[in-house]
């Protein structure tokens, strides 16, 4: 099956598809004032260190870019599975999502990493507010990350058993879209956190 | 294994023991009823696992029924307890049992009777009115209201197991943080909250896309019915307002669970942060309360007076107008609180400039009565009850709106006066006038009028009665939370008054419930057979009452606002046209669980029992991969069935 004929057949599945995508849109915005609101307890903590480390003594930019560089990449194999779901093969969109599933892995490996080093250098949330905050906004993005990596288990198993109907191809949309998603979010952390952080 | 829980937290005085055990005896009661009937599977098959918005909107009403008789509850004790507990007389309540009693109150009328009523209205009338078959998401729906009753049945938990939070309904941090309420009490609080709110927002998005992609042929959205249109409002503040809630709670139980220093007075934890947070949703939340009552009475006073509703587009661009800037004024929560005049200034002024629009609104009632055909209909008289007791809450509001002002009677009575003035005169009074009004459209017969006349007459002279005398007390400086003061203030004879109000308010519960079980026994005098009891204007009254599961078997076209009128007054009828199979979803009882799991996740985790908290995570997420896994979710009703449903019609 081709885009063509997936979309524009005459049935409600497809009054689905589009209803679906739109409220995964109106999702996706309601969780972006969610992060809003923790850029927002950063932003006014960011200075509270409590004789605690700064940002400028913890954040280790090339560290950053590493995860940043993985993490975007993740997001262009997860471009091309939807590439390939749109034209219905199906071996291909497993073999891009299941790279994506890798990157993104390797990104939480590296996060957890930074976490536990911070941690074991006495850094940890308790130390002050400007690092509960820290934790807070890079690890709900992180928490985001491990929900979209265990969704995509999820659907490639039933794209592997079901094949890409409109369904799947729906369902696959939307984990694009909160990939993607996320990936934009972590823009704005590389940016706003690190580089910010960092010079500041 | 049972982390914080332990006997102790069994044990409590003797009056909340009392309403514990009648609680339990009162649910077994009608266990025992259901059984007797034989009627668990009726339940299971035609209202659990229902994703019909209608039965949904049903059970909504009804949850929200037994948390406003537990809100009232809370209310009477602290009307009697105010009305005794003078000089050295303690009352009948510790101190610690009454701060219990006033946040469970705020929390349980605002949470699960005002939230419970707006989604009651949405899921009973907005698909009927807006021409649909169905919400975007039958699933979703069915998903939300599960939680927001897993979160009420957390609440009456709450009652027998362990105590509830003691530190006010938002629960200000540092009072609220690890340091000083280390108990059960808080973190109750915020899983109730937490999971009643994701239950909101989960629904928000549903309603959301169902008015904006399923509105029938013709509807453009100037041609949206006003209730229709507030909902519009009260969703999009839902879905702007509700993730602030959630990531908040969010924020608090980390500094609770992980202890974090995010909120603490120590360690560079800023508390303002919270309270600010805390009102930027709570804000938008009075209006998402009060804009679908709003929606309720331009239909009512429209229907009521035969007339097209007055400004119909200026009442429009007033929920609009509501809608942004109720984002723009929670600082006035706390003008006392430190920020600089500057700050103040600005808030203050959008805070009286958020009264022009509703100003509007009222001048627009008042203009659609005006050489109307008006009807006192019991809908009517709530709408005009509503008038005066908002009129003077509103005022009162844009005097507090005055930082000057504010700084005298901040935490004083006269704050409370004026919120219940506009929640009880809004939301309340609008919700009894809808459900009078829509009450035929769902059930098929009317309420008995004479005794829901008794009702409005008992509220609106009890209410008054019970909160003219607070704003007095507010000015006497009696401050708000009081569990006992001195006769030499000169309060008594005011708050015994007010005790008074709070008896009558009760009388008009009791008619209420009179109305409802003798309306019941007297269905068949009163029954609907038209579909179009009250002369109506919209398409909810264009099908029959009940409606069909799938409310139109031919979906309407529209040509103007109030479409049901023009068709009335040009005499066209509806003629049984060729019908097409409908599509509709089957029921599902996944909902239930993952309702069932959250209150089991919400228990565990309120008492550190990590694993039984993992247990009921790990059940949701079993539940919607069950869902997802399933094949068959719709069907086509087909056309021999349609037109065997219609015939009877």
């Amino acid at each position: 099956m081709t885009e063509n004929t997936l979309l524009h057949e005459e049935d409600p599945h497809q009054e689905a598809y589009t209803k679906n995508i739109f409220g995964f849109w109106v999702y996706l915005m309601t969780d972006c004032i969610l992060f809003g609101v923790l850029f927002a307890t950063y932003a006014v903590l960011y200075k509270n260190t409590f004789g605690g480390p700064s940002s400028k003594e913890i954040y280790d930019l090339p560290f950053v870019l590493k995860e940043t560089l993985i993490l975007l990449s993740s997001s262009f194999t997860c471009g091309l599975g939807m590439l390939a779901a749109h034209s219905g093969k199906k071996k291909q969109v497993i073999a891009w999502f299941a790279l994506t599933f890798l990157l993104g892995v390797s990104f939480l490996v590296l996060e957890l990493g930074e976490f536990s080093k911070l941690i074991q250098e006495g850094n940890g949330w308790k130390r002050s507010g400007f690092l509960s905050s820290y934790f807070t906004l890079v690890g709900t993005h992180g928490l985001h990350i491990s929900v979209g990596l265990f969704w995509m288990v999820v659907f490639m198993i039933q794209t592997a058993y079901k094949g890409i109907s409109l369904v799947t191809l729906r369902r696959l949309t939307c984990l694009s879209l909160f990939w993607h998603f996320l990936d934009v979010v972590w823009i704005f952390i590389f940016t706003l956190v690190y580089l910010l952080g960092a010079t500041l | 294994m049972f982390g914080k829980l332990t006997a102790h937290a069994f044990k409590h005085d003797a009056l909340q023991t009392g309403a514990g055990v009648s609680m339990v005896l009162g649910a077994l009661f009608i266990a025992g009823l259901l059984t007797y009937h034989k009627r668990w599977k009726w339940l299971w098959s035609e209202w659990i696992t229902s994703l019909d918005p209608k039965k949904i909107g049903v059970m909504y009403i009804i949850v929200t029924f037994v948390m406003l008789l537990k809100g009232i509850s809370d209310a009477i004790l602290m009307r009697l307890q105010q009305m005794v507990a003078v000089d050295g007389a303690g009352g009948f309540l510790t101190s610690d049992h009454y701060q219990q009693i006033f946040t469970a109150h705020g929390a349980t009328m605002i949470f699960f009777v005002g939230m419970g009523v707006v989604f009651g209205m949405m899921n009973l009338i907005i698909p009927l009115q807006i021409g649909a078959r169905d919400v975007a998401y039958p699933f979703l729906n069915s998903i939300g209201f599960w939680l927001f009753t897993s979160a009420a049945v957390l609440l009456l938990v709450s009652l027998v197991i362990g105590d509830f939070n003691a530190t006010g309904w938002l629960a200000y941090t540092p009072l609220s943080g690890l340091e000083f309420n280390p108990g059960e009490g808080v973190d109750y609080w915020i899983w109730i909250l937490q999971i009643a709110g994701v239950g909101s927002l989960i629904s928000g998005i549903n309603f959301l896309v169902t008015i904006v992609r399923m509105r029938c042929p013709g509807m453009t959205f100037f041609k949206m019915p006003l209730f229709t249109w507030s909902a519009l409002g009260t969703l999009i503040l839902i879905i702007f307002a509700f993730p602030i809630l959630t990531a908040t709670l969010g924020l608090l139980s980390l500094d609770r669970y992980l202890e974090m220093r995010l909120f603490t007075s120590g360690f560079g934890g800023n508390q303002m942060m919270y309270i600010n947070l805390i009102w930027a949703w709570g804000h938008p939340e009075v209006y998402i309360l009060v804009l679908p009552a709003f929606g309720i009475f331009s239909e009512v006073v429209a229907t009521f007076s035969e007339k097209r509703l007055f400004g119909y587009v200026s009442m429009v661009w007033a929920i609009i107008a509501i809608t942004f800037f109720s984002f723009i004024v929670w600082l006035h929560h706390f003008f006392t609180m430190g920020a600089s005049p500057k700050v103040n200034a600005f808030f203050g002024i959008m805070t009286m400039f958020i009264a022009v629009p509703t100003g509007v609104k009222v001048f627009n009632w008042l203009f659609t009565m005006c050489k109307g055909r008006i009807h006192f209909a019991t809908p009517m008289l709530w709408f005009l009850g509503f008038l005066a007791t908002f009129s003077i809450g509103g005022m009162a509001g844009v005097l507090m709106s005055l930082p000057p002002v504010d700084f005298q009677v901040h935490n004083s009575l006269f704050l409370v006066a004026h919120f219940h003035s506009v929640i009880i005169g809004g939301v309340l009074f609008g919700f009894f006038s809808g459900a009078t009004y829509w009450f035929p459209k769902i059930t098929g017969f009317k309420l008995n009028e004479k005794l829901g006349r008794y009702a409005f007459w008992c509220w609106l002279i009890g209410f008054l009665t019970a909160f003219l005398p607070l704003y007095i007390l507010g000015l006497m400086g009696a401050t708000r939370r009081l569990d006992h003061y001195e006769i030499a203030t000169g309060w008594h004879p005011l708050f015994t008054i007010a005790a008074v109000g709070a008896a009558i308010i009760s009388c008009g519960i009791a008619f209420q419930i009179l109305q409802i079980i003798v309306s019941i026994k007297q269905r068949h005098q009163n029954r609907d057979t038209t579909g179009d009891p009250w002369n109506g204007r919209t398409l909810e009254w264009s099908t029959s009452s009940p409606p069909p599961f799938y409310n139109f078997a031919i979906l309407p076209h529209v040509a103007e606002r109030d479409p049901f009128w023009a068709m009335k007054q040009k005499g066209e009828k509806r003629q049984p046209k060729e019908y097409k199979p409908i599509h509709m979803p089957k029921n599902s009882s996944i909902g239930f669980f993952i309702g069932l799991f959250s209150l089991i996740f919400g228990f565990a985790i309120t008492w550190h029992m990590m694993a039984l908290a993992a247990i009921g995570i790990l059940g949701v997420i079993v539940s919607l991969i069950c869902r997802i896994s399933e094949k068959e979710t719709d069907y086509y009703v087909p056309v021999s069935e349609i037109a065997q449903i219609e015939k009877k019609q």
